[in-house]
């Protein structure tokens, strides 16, 4: 899940980026609406947390141009300001969910998950494809009735194909996967990625479309 | 103490004013009417002497003899026979009198009015001398009879003013029930408000003398409710900016718990640590910004050295890693009288905000400025500083520009601007010229300051130059 975090509190989005990477996800963090405005131009997330309170506005005024600019990217609302009244404007400014501060990190990341789950039109908390079974919120990975131990990168690459099995995802999306701009990606990462994945759960489980990227296969393995 | 009843307490004045008066005029009636009587039966008096004289000496009067045995006691008969008439010769005998008559003499030898006592009785007797028939006639009735009659008619007077005393008592009360019904009317109206309800009073239909308690009273709640409002918006903002370092702390401490890995977990705990402080002096600026609120005695207290001052709040300052701190030693040779505590606040103040802005490795300098006849302690940083548009706002509560410190709280200047004012200072934010960063002018009260020469020389020559000290030369020079 790559998730962008528009938060002022270095603390804070020090914690999130810590904290959310266990989940699994990979973060890209900005501190203001121009920086959220510009990640959001460049990239896609799978969700996006915002602040409301901002150092060059609120993040209210960035949900709405965003909303009016037709992105449909998850949002989840991160602020301390949680009176009824403030929840609800924030959830009708097009908002997905609201958390108030301080909230719980497990909390954060199962809403996140939630949010990205409905974005995709996907019912259950599972992923699942050819007797695999990825479960997000345990970071564990069933095959055939058997638990896969997985690194968090090998885990994450795995999540993107399974979100759409049969869909060809880039190199370049899985590496933006599995890091935030602010990691320092390393070459070769996803092929040695792919390459412990078909290890674990069987060689023709993941499809290489050559020079495009790589798929789940759908049908018998 | 019970509390007086405006309502009695003008029954009692209006009943008290009405009876007085009704007393006076009583007083006065009776006097009046005394005199008017006794003009008018002395003229009687003198006409009837005349009348008697005139008529001679006829029996027409009757006889002493005849009338003695018919003489009824002058109680019961007390305006009939008013008038007692004797009729004396010069050498002594009577010639005659009239019935209820005292057989004894009226009057003396002198002729005119006389008052005298007869038989237990007072008269006033007229005489008249007729010397060509050698008679005096005496004419004479009863001061008893007088008095009577003046006192008849001040009882006359009198019953039916006991008969409308009660009803005017009835009629004053119920008056003033009317006349007091607004006040009431107030009075239930605030019994039955709510204690938030600061909506001001009706005054459209108010008396105009209960008007300006009315309008002191709106007033008084437009006061407190402002200053509710504004109690309000502290405490959400406080709320607000406790929340956001609460939430780093619990996610660093989750991840602290949870991570596996030892480098992210004691990177966790560092920011703890960090967040800890930061939320430490947040709550220490929100109780200052709480007291100071509070705070009464905001005298001049002590007598104070800008220099020493200075010093201890540099060497207090725990987060100068990789920061150059100069005060200039003229500051040294500065005594001025003000609130040390609210002064050193306004002032540690200014120093964190510039040590918070300045970029390491940086450099934040004390100096002093003499201009005029103004005495300016003057705290530069190497910050962004602020722009120009925001330098009027940055001293308001909470307020936290586009230049923000990720630790600041928007506090700080506030709390210097609120601590110079009580002490009878001024704040003076402008951006440096020279360079980037924010130059924060105190400005001490006109006259307040005075430049001790002596201790500039005393501390020049102990340093033997001119240089600038850092804070562990200072220490050091302080310990020797």
């Amino acid at each position: 899940m790559r998730i962008l975090v528009v938060e002022d509190d270095p603390v804070l989005s020090d914690g999130l980026r810590a904290g959310l990477r266990m989940f699994g996800a990979a973060l890209d963090i900005v501190a203001n609406c121009a920086d959220g405005r510009a990640a959001l131009a460049e990239s896609e997330f799978d969700a996006l947390v915002l602040d409301l309170m901002l150092p060059d506005g609120s993040g209210l005024d960035l949900l709405a141009d965003m909303r009016a600019g037709g992105d449909r990217t998850p949002v989840l609302l991160l602020t301390a300001l949680d009176e009824i009244s403030d929840r609800v404007k924030g959830l009708d400014a097009g908002a997905d969910d609201y958390l108030g501060k301080p909230f719980d990190l497990n909390e954060l990341g199962a809403r996140l998950r939630a949010i990205s789950r409905r974005q995709v039109g996907r019912a259950s908390p599972f992923l699942s494809c050819n007797g695999i079974v990825l479960d997000p919120a345990r970071m564990s990975v069933v095959a055939d009735g058997e638990i896969i131990g997985l690194s968090r990168r090998e885990f994450a690459v795995l999540e993107a194909l399974m979100e759409r099995p049969g869909l060809l995802r880039s190199k370049g999306m899985l590496e933006e996967r599995i890091y935030g701009w602010q990691e320092e990606v390393e070459s070769n990462t996803v092929e040695v990625h792919v390459h412990k994945l078909r290890a674990k759960l069987g060689r023709n489980v993941i499809e290489t479309v050559r020079g495009l990227g790589y798929r789940m296969k759908v049908g018998t393995p | 103490m019970k509390s007086a009843s405006l309502r009695t307490r003008l029954f009692l004045i209006l009943v008290a004013a009405t009876g007085v008066i009704w007393f006076f005029a009583i007083g006065w009636i009776y006097v009046g009417t005394k005199q008017e009587v006794e003009s008018v039966l002395d003229a009687r008096l003198q006409e009837a002497a005349r009348m008697v004289a005139s008529l001679g000496t006829g029996k027409s009067i009757g006889t002493p003899s005849a009338d003695a045995a018919a003489e009824s006691p002058a109680e019961t008969l007390i305006y009939e026979r008013q008038l007692a008439c004797q009729i004396w010769s010069f050498d002594g005998r009577l010639v005659a009198r009239s019935r209820g008559a005292p057989s004894l003499s009226l009057g003396g030898t002198e002729a005119g009015f006389s008052d005298r006592r007869i038989e237990g009785e007072n008269w006033r007797v007229f005489a008249l001398e007729d010397t060509d028939r050698g008679l005096r006639v005496l004419v004479g009735d009863r001061l008893g009879m007088r008095e009577h009659l003046v006192t008849d008619i001040i009882k006359g007077l009198l019953a039916p003013t006991l008969l409308i005393v009660p009803l005017l008592g009835l009629l004053i009360w119920s008056s003033l029930n009317r006349g007091l019904r607004p006040l009431r009317k107030l009075a239930l109206e605030l019994q039955q408000r709510r204690a938030d309800d600061m909506r001001p009073v009706e005054t459209d239909r108010a008396p105009s003398e209960i008007l300006p308690m009315m309008a002191a009273l709106n007033a008084l709640f437009s006061k407190v409710e402002s200053a509710r409002r504004h109690e309000r918006e502290i405490t959400a903002f406080a709320a607000h900016e406790l929340r956001t370092p609460l939430a780093g702390l619990k996610t660093q401490a989750q991840v602290a718990l949870g991570s596996s890995d030892p480098d992210a977990r004691n990177s966790a705990l560092r920011q703890i640590m960090i967040a800890v402080d930061r939320t430490t002096r947040l709550v220490r600026q929100l109780l200052d910004i709480a007291n100071l609120d509070a705070r009464q005695n905001r005298r001049p207290d002590a007598y104070l050295n800008a220099g020493a001052i200075i010093e201890e709040i540099v060497v207090a300052q725990s987060t100068r890693e990789g920061l150059r701190v100069e005060v200039d030693p003229a500051l040294n040779g500065i005594m001025f009288t003000a609130n040390a505590e609210l002064l050193t606040l306004a002032l540690r103040n200014l120093f964190e905000n510039a040590v918070q802005y300045t970029a390491r490795p940086g450099l934040v300098r004390w100096s002093l400025d003499r201009r005029s006849d103004e005495t300016v302690i003057v705290v530069e940083d190497e910050g962004p500083g602020i722009p120009p548009d925001e330098l009027p706002l940055v001293t308001r509560r909470f307020f936290r520009g586009r230049h923000k410190s990720p630790s600041g709280s928007g506090l700080g200047l506030a709390i210097a601007e609120i601590a110079l004012s009580a002490n009878a200072a001024r704040l003076n934010l402008e951006n440096r010229t020279d360079r980037s960063g924010l130059r924060a002018e105190v400005i001490l009260p006109r006259g307040a300051a005075i430049v001790q020469r002596d201790a500039v020389a005393e501390f020049e020559g102990r340093t033997h130059d001119n240089r600038f000290l850092t804070p562990e030369e200072y220490h050091l020079a302080d310990v020797r």
